[in-house]
């Protein structure tokens, strides 16, 4: 008995990154079982699975990568074993989330296979809708990052993307495809200047602040879709933005169709990303907007507005939101349905934790939950025994994991959801 | 800047329910008026009037704001079954309003009220249709089940939180989501889902399960409203009689403070937030054993949890004021759907008037600033900085 009290005290404490290691290499040898037991041996021997790689109007089709699910699942379970093992002893320092990432994306291949045995399935269809559905979560993600690099959180970006679908569809079938983005944008960015009206000048709790957005733009459009959409069925029908084709890299196997033939939407999302990474990390506004975010009274003191940038960025965020509004509304079926958002802003704000509030990180995460959206989607057609609603629970989930630092901290700004006083 | 007062300027923490009645009173008569406007510019027949006869056009738009308002009246007050409507709404707000107080007042922001009242509201359906006995043992069971279910969904963000510091607000909002898709999961397999149906509905539960209704016949009111009472007795009287309200309290007013005075603050993290859900789950099983069919569907938590955002600040996180703000807000939703029915105005305008109240008082300044009120000295209404803790 005492002996065992001995030990105990003398044990000394793992840190957190020996504990993480620790956790990291479990859980590669944990998917290597997965991958196993289920993938590898639920699979009959022989079967082959079809991943379809081309639409059949593109320029080069029938591609199509035909290959043994079984083989496939053995050759990711040995890797995970050796992953996991140089995890646990050598570790794999700054690359630790890359290669965490590249063994994810293994793991889902080869859990496609294993779906798909026996099969064809239309791999670029189900990239080419992953892209559709990050388009509104990366707008989101932006618009949290434009708030939160200044310090203002903005938990209202589901009420403004659902106010920029309902202002694009509405404005859109009275003046035109353009006026109603261009409603979409402003009412986007009346919302972002009343959070920051609330939140900067007010000094109301942030997140009461986002969450009253939230309510009062889901009470409002859902009040409208019904007083006025419903009796007035011609409000609700505007014109769409339709598919612009990139010469030459339209035809560029399967990535021609995920990016270069898809709207304006996708086009000016990815034109935000560049620019607002550069903006952010190589401009002079960039440098003040993130010194305002981590601290503010130093920026403050070097002669930075600090109430201006943080209007400006809020406001600038807001239009972001109600771009991505219209996405859901001009940019795809154009019919504006009460609480049509169903969670998107809120998946956009776990993209930006997820992306760590950087832009190529939000448009990353974003990739990864619009694959999960599309798999849940496509998973019907190939009758797995995977419930829908699993797949669509995992960005919810596997922020839960980012933000618990599971698998790396996620660090925000500073200042982060504190309101500046002015001496 | 310190913590104290601009917290209780916002949540109304430490205050007399007495003294800060002002602004909750001008919140809402603010939000009426906002919302008789939108009822005015949104009625497309009339105005088209506008420019050939405005006075025509005014009287009108007066006519249809007051008949809108006039059947929102009778909805909630006007005769003793809109009285019995009133506080069959308020149930469930009471109850998930004093969830969110309980957060508040310990310094913890619960928007997961929604998801704990899904899952509280699952275990008690389980039970009302698999225990088949009496109703003296069967509701108790099933209550209890749904204050387990709740706690257990609020623990998790409340152990987050204590253990690795990630932030409530975050973590709840996340575990509404995982919550709405393993409910829809849950009904609809062989457990849960009704013979027969393809869609997330359940079986309805024993008779025995279900809340008996006061007045019985057409009053809707059930005995769910005494339990929601004495949740609200028992609250106050652990917040404000007991040493763990003390501690509670104490960790929201200063977790550094209590810390130094010896309190396992990572474990009250976790008790609030377990405290909190539990309460949220009862309120979710009031939706399934309160109302017919009686059974589980999906999103059966219909946006309370997060009403009771708005009836936590309403009732300046006290218990009592809770009643209080869940009464109005009962007779605004039972008044609502009388306005929907006789006046084909949209209950939806009910949600606007919410926001709008939960804007005005988390935003006392800019109250005193509309009625031009010289106000005590204005501190920050901050309740949270930050996601990391």
């Amino acid at each position: 008995m005492t002996t065992t009290v001995v030990a105990e005290t003398v044990r000394v404490r793992a840190t957190p990154e020996e504990r993480r290691a620790r956790l990291l290499s479990v859980i590669y040898f944990l998917l290597a079982v997965v991958v196993v037991m289920v993938f590898a041996r639920g699979v009959e021997a022989g079967e082959q699975a079809t991943f379809g790689l081309s639409l059949p109007r593109d320029r080069f089709t029938d591609l199509a990568w035909t290959f043994d699910p079984r083989l496939l699942a053995y050759l990711v379970a040995i890797g995970m074993v050796v992953l996991g093992g140089w995890q646990l002893t050598r570790g794999f320092g700054s690359k630790t989330n890359l290669v965490l990432g590249l063994a994810m994306v293994a793991f889902v291949l080869s859990f496609m296979g294993w779906a798909a045995a026996g099969q064809s399935f239309s791999m670029v269809g189900m990239l080419t809708s992953m892209v559709v559905l990050s388009v509104p979560i990366t707008l989101g993600g932006l618009t949290g990052t434009m708030g939160e690099r200044v310090a203002v959180i903005n938990i209202g970006i589901e009420g403004q993307l659902l106010a920029g679908a309902f202002a694009g569809t509405i404005v859109g079938s009275i003046a035109g495809r353009w006026i109603g983005l261009a409603a979409a944008i402003a009412i986007g960015g009346l919302l972002g200047w009343v959070l920051a009206v609330l939140v900067i000048k007010y000094q109301v709790d942030q997140i009461i602040s986002g969450v009253a957005i939230t309510i009062f733009a889901i009470g409002l459009t859902s009040f409208l879709a019904t007083r006025v959409l419903g009796v007035n069925q011609d409000l609700n029908q505007p014109d769409r933005f339709t598919t612009i084709n990139v010469p030459l890299l339209q035809d560029i196997p399967v990535l021609g169709n995920m990016f270069f033939k898809q709207n304006l939407f996708l086009y000016v999302s990815l034109v935000l990303v560049v620019g607002l990474h550069f903006g952010f990390f190589h401009t002079r506004w960039g440098l003040r907007a993130r010194s305002v975010g981590e601290h503010p009274k130093a920026a403050d003191t070097l002669g930075i507005n600090v109430f201006r940038v943080r209007y400006q960025n809020v406001i600038l965020g807001g239009m972001i939101a109600g771009f991505g509004g219209a996405a859901l509304t001009l940019g795809s079926t154009g019919r504006f349905e009460e609480e049509m958002t169903a969670g998107i802003g809120y998946i956009g704000l776990a993209a930006m934790i997820f992306g760590r509030w950087k832009p190529f990180g939000v448009l990353g995460a974003a990739l990864v939950f619009g694959f999960s959206r599309g798999l849940q989607q496509k998973l019907g057609i190939l009758g797995t025994p995977i419930p829908s609603e699993f797949l669509q629970m995992a960005p919810y989930l596997v922020t839960m994991v980012v933000v618990a630092g599971l698998v790396g901290r996620a660090r925000p700004p500073a200042a982060d959801g504190q309101a500046y006083i002015k001496d | 800047m310190t913590v104290g007062p601009t917290f209780r300027d916002i949540t109304g923490v430490g205050t007399r329910l007495g003294r800060s009645l002002l602004v909750p009173t001008l919140a809402l008569f603010s939000a009426l008026v906002v919302g008789g406007f939108i009822i005015a510019v949104t009625d497309v027949d009339i105005l088209r009037i506008w420019g050939s006869d405005p006075g025509e056009a005014l009287s009108q738009t007066l006519d249809s704001v007051g008949g809108a308002y006039r059947a929102l009246f009778q909805g909630s007050l006007g005769s003793r079954r809109a009285l019995s409507e009133t506080l069959f709404a308020a149930t469930p707000l009471i109850l998930a309003g004093l969830a969110v107080a309980v957060g508040f007042q310990a310094g913890l922001f619960n928007i997961g009220a929604e998801g704990q009242m899904l899952m509280g509201g699952m275990v008690a359906l389980y039970i009302g249709f698999t225990f088949d006995g009496p109703a003296v043992i069967a509701i108790p069971l099933a209550l209890i089940g749904a204050l387990v279910g709740g706690a257990i969904w609020a623990g998790i963000a409340g152990f987050l939180r204590a253990y690795t510091g990630a932030h409530e607000v975050i973590t709840t909002i996340m575990l509404n989501f995982v919550a709405l898709f393993l409910t829809d999961w849950l009904l609809k397999t062989s457990v849960f889902q009704q013979l027969g149906r393809a869609d997330p509905i359940s079986k309805p539960v024993n008779e025995g399960a279900e809340l008996p209704r006061i007045f019985g016949g057409d009053f809707r009111v059930t005995i769910g409203l005494f339990v929601a009472l004495v949740a609200v007795v028992f609250m106050h009287w652990l917040m404000s009689r007991t040493s763990v309200g003390f501690q509670y309290r104490t960790v929201g007013n200063n977790p550094d403070a209590a810390k130094y005075a010896g309190m396992n603050v990572v474990w009250i993290y976790v008790a609030v937030m377990a405290t909190s859900g539990a309460l949220a789950g009862l309120a979710g099983s009031n939706q399934i054993l309160g109302l017919e069919p009686y059974q589980g569907s999906s999103a059966f938590s219909s946006g309370i949890g997060f009403d009771a955002i708005a009836l936590a600040l309403l009732g300046r996180s006290q218990p009592v004021g809770v009643v209080y703000a869940g009464l109005l807000f009962g007779a605004l939703t039972a008044g609502g759907r009388e306005m929907q029915g006789s006046e084909r105005i949209p209950i939806d305008l009910v949600v606007v008037i919410q926001a709008l109240i939960i804007i005005f008082i988390a935003a006392p300044a800019l109250v005193r600033a509309i009625y031009r009120i010289k106000g005590e000295e204005e501190g920050s209404s901050q309740l949270t900085s930050g996601w990391s803790a």
